[in-house]
This record gives C-alpha cells, structure tokens and sequence, in this order.
C-alpha cells in the first residue's frame, strides 16, 4: 500500500503532465505486475460496486473519532469528499503499511462484499489503525469508488506505453473490455506482440471547428456540403473479420450499449468502418438527448427502454472500403460510396445516410441554420467536398456552424457548496425569473463564471444569505445572470413548466437590476418559437 | 445590559463607550489585531499592543493616532478597565479583556496556540464571557507537527533547487510570510520576497523580530539565479505576469485550508502545506474550558457547528454574526488588504 499511496502522492502534487506520467512509468517498473494490474484497474476509473454504503462508513468512522454524525456531516459539506473526509477526523495515524497492494484489495477490500455489519466494521476499523494518513485516504478511496486522482485514463496509457515500447493505441485497445487485473493480465497488457489489437482499433476521429462569422469567407458555397450537425454520441462503427465494434469519440468500446444498432454489422462487408452519430430517433426525428442519457445510464437494457428509446446510426462518412484505408479520398468520392453502401444495407431504419442539404448560396444557408433547432439538430456542419479525413480537431476544411444559443437573464436565488475543487465555495446556483411579483425557479447553471468571479460570488452569498436548508442557501435576489442554453422544452418536473438543455452563465450582468430580468411570459413566448413546428 | 453588544459599527461596549474591532470609523475602537478585517481607517483614537503598533501603523493612514499598552497593562476607559493579553496569531495580536463591576470579559480577536517565533506565544485568560473566532471549527482541521510542515517546506524547496526550479511560496503578507521566513533554512538558496511581503518584513524587524536575510524580488535581475531561491508572496500574486521572471517553479501555498485537498486543487497549486495561524479543533476547544467562561459568543468562521457542539456539552452558546461572517477563506481579506496597501 505504501507504494501505491507514494504514486498517489507524486501524481496529486504535480500539475505538470509530463511529471505525473513519469511518476507512473516508475510505478509500472518497480511494482510487482500482481499491484500494477490492480494500479491501472483503479486509475483508468474501474472500480468494484459499492461494497459499504457510506451512510455505514461515516458511522463507524465518527465513533472511531468520538464525533457525533451531526458533526461528521457538516466536515462533509466543507470537505466535500467522503474518503477525504473520513481520512481527516480519524484519531491519530497509524504507522505505513508494507502489505502489497493487490493483497490489500484481494485480502481485504473484495472480502467486504456480502459480509454482515460486524464483519465489515472490524476490517474498516483494523485497516484504518493499520494505515497512514496518506493511504487512509487511498484506501478510502478505493472503498468509496471514487478514485479519480488527476491522472486520466490516457496518462494511464501514454505511460504503460513507455513501459513496454508498444504503441499507445494497442494499449487502450488491450484496456477494453473485460478484464481481471491480475499478474497475467498485466504482463499481457504489455506484451510485444499486437496483432491481438488490430483487428477493433478505430481511427483517430476527425474533428470540425467552431465557425465564427459568416460562411461567405470560406469561398464558394459550391465547395462545399452542408449536413444537419447533430447532438448525440460521435462513434465509429467497425466491421472486420466477422466481428462488431462500437467506439465512441471517447474511445470507448460502446460493446452491448447499442443492440439493435450493432446488429447491422453482420449486414455489412469485412473491412468496413463508418463514421457517425448514435441519436435516439423516432418518427423520422432525433428525440431529445436526455432520452439518450436515460440509456447510457442503465447497465441492463430492458426491452421497454429499447422501444421507448430507439437507437439509430446517422452516417457521415466512410474511412474503411474493402480493408481499404479510404481517408485521403475527397469527401466527395467517400460519401458516395457510402450512399451506395447504406442504400444496399437493408438495416431497417436504423443505418440513416446523413442528408446533404441543398443549397446554391450561402443565404440559403443561413435559412437552413435557422431551421436547425426545429428539427433537432444543434446546427450545421460544412465540410469542403475535396477534403480528406484528417486526424484531430483542424481548421480549414470542416467547420461547425451552430445555431445562436437561446438566452434569458435571471436571477440568482439558490446556492448550493461545490464539491471536490470547488469544495467549500459556492458554486452550483438556482436561478429565478419573474412570475408576477416573485422569482421562480427556472435553470441550474454551475459553469461560465472565472475563478475571481465565483469569488466574488461566493462572498456575496455569505453575506446575503436569507435561509439555510442543509446544504442549500436562500441568497437575496440581487444578482443578474445571463444564462445560455441549447434547447428549451416543456416539463412537468420543473416548477416553471419549463426544461432547457446545457444552461450555463454566459454573463454576469452588473449592469441589471433583478426587476429587468426576464419574467415567465417571455420564457414561455421563447418555447413557443423555438417548438412551434410542432405544435402546428 | 451585556457589556458587549453587536452593532452595525462592530462590537460595541456601550459602559465604556468604545468598539473592539469595527468595520466602520469610530471616536475609540480597541483593535486586536492588523489585519484588513479586524483593523479598518478612519477612527479617531486606536488602542493596540505596543508590539503591534508598527504594524498597525503600516497598515492605517501614517497619521491615525494609536496608544499602544504592554500586555497586561490594564487601562480604563469610563469605568470599563482594559487590558491586552497575547493571541499568538500574529506580531502585536491580542486578546481584548474587558472588566466591568466585576464581570469579565474576553475578545479573542484571532488566535492559536502553536509556537511562533515571529510574535508573543497566546496566553489563555479567564473570564464570564468569551467571545471566540472559529475560522477552523470543524474537526477536520487538526494541524500536524508545525516541525513537520516546516521540514515539508524546506524539502521540497531543497529538491526544487536540485532540479533548477524556482520554489513560489504563497501566503498571506502579514504575518503568515514572517513566519514562514522565520522557518526556512537559509542554507538551501536565496530568499526573495515580493514587494509587499519585504515592506512587512521590513516592519517586523524593526519591531525587533529576527529574521533570515531577504531579498526585494523586485530587484532580482530577469530570471537569473533564482533557480534555487524560494520566493515569498501573496496569494494574490499566483498567476500574475509579477511570477513569470522566476522561470521555471514549482508553486505552494501555507495555509490551514490546504488540510483540504480540494482546496489546494481548485487554486491549481503543486503544493499545499497546512500551516495556520488559527487554532485548529482540539485547540479551539482546549482553549474554550481554559477560559472558564459560563458563556461563550462563537463568531467569524464555522459558528454553526462550534455554538451546537458546545450546547452539547453544556456550556451557554451563541452565535454572533460578525460582516465577515463565513470568511472562510482569508483570500478576500487579504485582497483587500493588498488594495490598501497599492501592491
């Protein structure tokens, strides 16, 4: 344990990527494979189920510090972490541990599960006395699965991949999937030999740029295509030698995510890989992205969800043709070969060619951006008709044009304390518009505001604080944000009628009193514009 | 009649007719310590402790007419007697004791218990009412060894130098820079100052604290030598274009909120080293049932749950909402105070 608490500690206390890669390279080198297999599974973010609740650690943990949980509960809302928190009200520390890792885990942290109160509280206990205040808090950690330490799952990667001299796109490949950390695995992990990860590994996605001003500077609109930018899961969908996979731009393998979508493979030649987005889709129109969340969020996906929720492919490209790397083809041979391709695919609905809108000018363009929140769709992408399929997020060829973001100004009325980095300030805020003379409810909104301005914030919630409900406060409406969303819906959850999708504060307006801020009948006037496709 | 009483001028002894601490200009105002929450312009007549009137004059108007008393000179104001008994908090920190037709009276102003070099070790005094800071009334705050944190320090700084980093050291510009200069080991490297950091230091020693040799920052040549130097300043100094001439650096931060490691997190620091001039929990608490008070006012800091804990067991408890109430980072204060001082 006290290897892998050192790691902990060298990764926690750089900023600096290459420092903290350097911490891991070593770690992987001298740790015994049987810790490093488990040391990866933890810090790539897997983690075993909940084995104690925390309601149960808090518990025991106040009585080993003689604390009331009263008391334990407001060092919780300061601390804003449980593990941390647990880690600073215990009594003295222990002396270091010497027990490897993995015998911790395998001895200790994996016995928890179905054991009854006594048992578990004994193990707790015993491994809190055992420990230093540095691996009482890995421990902890681990425990509450919640072990995110500010080194992602690529730095995870990039340093396994200077360990072993294999590429880092083998690597995440080999990471994929199910696994048992154990000594094998992590020799294999690192293993010379990579024809194992050819067969899955996607290409690199090409990204497009946030377009500002006017099309009309990229040169002639007939250059160029133009398709309805969507809000769903970028993927690629790879088939080769009989196999399926789903990668989403987070290189994720999305295997068993998307049933009735990874079905299609088996329509499709070997050697084929298309590029495009998965979107809940009904009646020939997206659903909204919440929808979307409500799958991602299941591990189990019901036959109900599965109808309510439809998943469909839209395509936007292809990269692979016959075993064939097609990428530095012009777009405009990729996409018709495609077309051909979706159009032979009887997949039922669920493979859709993404539509090349018509246009002559760039004003017709314009109109069709306007359109866009009407039909789902967040924007337009515009691509040039000869580009390649490049790699990463480039200027020049692919542009985003998103639609205007909707806008209401609001008050501040709600506050609420942050968690980990912005523990103990308050950032998470409940903003009001007018209804008659008082403020409802309307959006949550926690980014957009710079560290000064949260501050600033901060300070004025402490000192304007109406009432405290546990954690949340009752501030005096005096502050006027300027609050951004994509989409606006009407909602039976919301006390105002009204759901928008990503609020964040674009701006705080000093120069607004609360009585200029906006009032119910202009929101709901909003939704109307923004809906009234569908409600004719 | 309490003898103290809170206004929206501060706390107010209306027997006496004077203000401990006010936030707003007054006749008389007894002023425990310098810093910008506690000590503020503009009134007409200060009391402090002769040890703090350097520092208090720096900070004020240069004109502000100060009295300073020696701790445990009682003085007496309108039949109220006064005297000033050691907060350890910084140079010149007080206890404000009050005694009125035989009922006593303390103002802790801010306080701690741990050793300081730089300032008169706290002294507990007894009293009826007590009238407690809690900055960090919670028992997560129970700060390590003050050897260890320093050891901390001046290793890190140690290695910083061996790899050709610049250690950026952070903290606030009374008080907490002296005492971590006071700590340092001279033998490591240089130790540079920013401006408002030196002018502070300067008034220490001339106060007759003995510190290690500084250096203005301001005339270090651009980026050389200094790859072995600790530099102290101002958290508000942290991502300026000011720390760019130091090359490449490894940045920390002392202060008790770096207990928390979110907190060190959000500022986006290497290093937090929990180093504070308040007292933690178990000091808090130690230093409430030396008092003997039979009743206790809990202010600026966590008052919600020291004033439960303390009804809990027993003793008469109440919250009392200072302007600075909730200040529970000392950033903003400090702010304020750099603003004063045109740094």
């Amino acid at each position: 344990m006290r290897l892998f608490a050192r790691l902990f500690t060298a990764i926690d206390e750089t900023n600096a990527t290459h420092e903290k890669v350097a911490a891991l390279v070593a770690y992987f080198r001298g740790a015994p494979p049987s810790d490093a297999a488990w040391a990866v599974h933890f810090l790539i973010g897997r983690r075993p189920k909940r084995l104690v609740g925390s309601r149960k650690l808090a518990a025991w943990a106040s009585v080993e510090a003689g604390l009331p949980e009263w008391l334990f509960d407001e060092s919780y809302q300061a601390v804003g972490d449980l593990a941390e928190t647990i880690t600073l009200i215990l009594p003295a520390d222990g002396v270091s541990s010497e027990l490897p890792l993995s015998r911790w885990v395998e001895e200790r942290l994996l016995r928890l599960r179905g054991e009854d109160d006594d048992v578990q509280r004994e193990v707790m206990l015993r491994s809190w006395r055992e420990l230093d205040r540095r691996e009482r808090f890995v421990w902890n950690k681990l425990i509450t699965g919640s072990f995110r330490v500010g080194a992602s799952q690529r730095l995870v990667i990039r340093a396994l991949a200077e360990v072993s001299g294999v590429d880092e796109g083998v690597i995440a490949h080999r990471l994929m999937g199910d696994w048992e950390p154990t000594a094998e695995f992590f020799q294999r992990l690192l293993a010379p030999d990579t024809r194992d990860a050819d067969l899955s590994r996607p290409y690199p996605f090409f990204l497009a740029h946030p377009l500002e001003g006017e099309p009309a500077a990229l040169g002639q609109a007939g250059e160029w295509i133009a398709e309805w930018k969507w809000d769903g899961i970028r993927a690629q969908f790879i088939r080769r030698a009989g196999k399926t996979f789903l990668w989403s731009r987070g290189e994720e393998l999305l295997a068993g995510r998307f049933p009735e979508v990874e079905e299609i493979g088996a329509l499709l030649p070997d050697g084929t890989v298309i590029d495009g987005e998965l979107l809940p889709w009904s009646d020939g129109k997206p659903l909204p992205f919440a929808q979307l969340q409500r799958r991602i969020g299941r591990k189990n996906l019901g036959r109900k969800i599965l109808e309510d929720i439809p998943a469909v492919l839209i395509a936007y490209d292809l990269l692979e043709e016959g075993g064939r790397d097609i990428r530095s083809h012009p777009l405009s041979q990729r996409r018709e070969r495609l077309s051909s391709l979706v159009g032979t695919v009887a997949s039922a609905g669920r493979l859709l060619l993404s539509l090349s809108l018509p246009f002559t000018t760039w004003e017709d363009l314009g109109d069709a951006r306007r359109a866009a929140r009407e039909v789902g769709a967040e924007g337009l992408m515009l691509k040039r008709l000869s580009s390649g399929y490049g790699v990463g997020r480039r200027r020049g060829d692919w542009w985003k044009w998103k639609v205007d973001p909707l806008t209401v100004d609001a008050v501040l009325i709600y506050a609420q304390g942050g968690s980990g980095k912005r523990a103990g300030l308050f950032t998470d805020y409940t903003f009001g518009i007018w209804e008659g003379n008082h403020l409802v409810p309307f959006a949550k909104a926690y980014s957009g505001l710079s560290d000064e301005e949260i501050r600033r914030v901060d300070q004025f919630i402490r000192r304007n604080t109406l009432e405290k409900f546990g954690p949340v406060r009752t501030v005096k409406p005096e502050l006027v944000f300027e609050l951004h969303f994509e989409g606006i819906q009407p909602s039976t959850r919301h006390k105002s009628g009204i759901a928008v999708r990503f609020p964040r504060m674009a701006r705080w307006r000093t120069d607004k009193k609360p009585e200029d801020a906006d009032t119910i009948e202009t929101v709901r006037a909003l939704l109307k514009s923004v809906t009234r496709e569908e409600q004719t | 009649m309490p003898l103290l009483t809170l206004t929206d001028r501060g706390l107010y002894c209306e027997p006496g007719d004077f203000y401990v601490d006010p936030w707003e200009p007054v006749d008389r105002a007894v002023i425990t310590h310098s810093h910008g929450d506690h000590a503020t312009w503009g009134s007409r007549a200060y009391l402090t402790s002769e040890p703090g009137i350097g520092v208090l004059q720096a900070r004020l108007d240069p004109t502000a007419k100060i009295r300073g008393v020696r701790y445990g000179e009682a003085v007496s104001l309108n039949g109220v007697t006064i005297s000033l008994h050691p907060a350890g908090h910084i140079l010149g920190s007080s206890q404000v004791r009050l005694v009125h037709r035989g009922e006593v009276w303390v103002v802790s102003g801010d306080y701690k218990t741990d050793p300081d070099p730089t300032c008169t070790p706290f002294e507990p005094v007894r009293c009826h009412t007590f009238i407690t800071e809690s900055t960090f009334g919670l028992p997560i705050y129970r700060w390590p060894p003050q050897a260890e944190v320093f050891a901390e320090i001046n290793s890190w700084w140690r290695f910083n130098a061996s790899v050709g980093k610049t250690s950026m050291l952070y903290g606030y510009t009374l008080g907490k820079a002296q005492r971590l200069i006071a700590g340092l080991d001279p033998s490591i490297g240089p130790i540079l100052t920013h401006g408002a950091v030196e002018r502070m230091t300067a008034t220490y020693r001339q106060a007759g604290i003995s510190l290690p040799t500084t250096h203005y920052a301001g005339t270090a040549e651009r980026r050389a030598d200094s790859s072995d130097a600790i530099v102290i300043a101002p958290p508000h100094a942290s991502g300026s274009t000011w720390t760019r001439r130091f090359g490449t650096q490894s940045t920390g931060f002392a202060s008790g909120w770096m207990l928390v490691r979110g907190a060190r997190r959000r500022r986006a620091l290497d290093r937090g080293f929990p180093l504070s001039d308040h007292v933690d929990w178990p000091s808090l608490l130690q230093v409430i049932e030396a008092t003997g008070a039979a009743e206790v006012w809990v202010t600026h800091g966590f008052t919600g749950p020291v004033v439960r804990w303390l009804k809990e067991h027993r003793v008469a408890a109440r919250a009392v909402q200072t302007r600075f109430e909730g200040e529970r980072d000392d950033e903003i204060v400090e702010g304020i105070e750099e603003a004063k001082l045109g740094s």
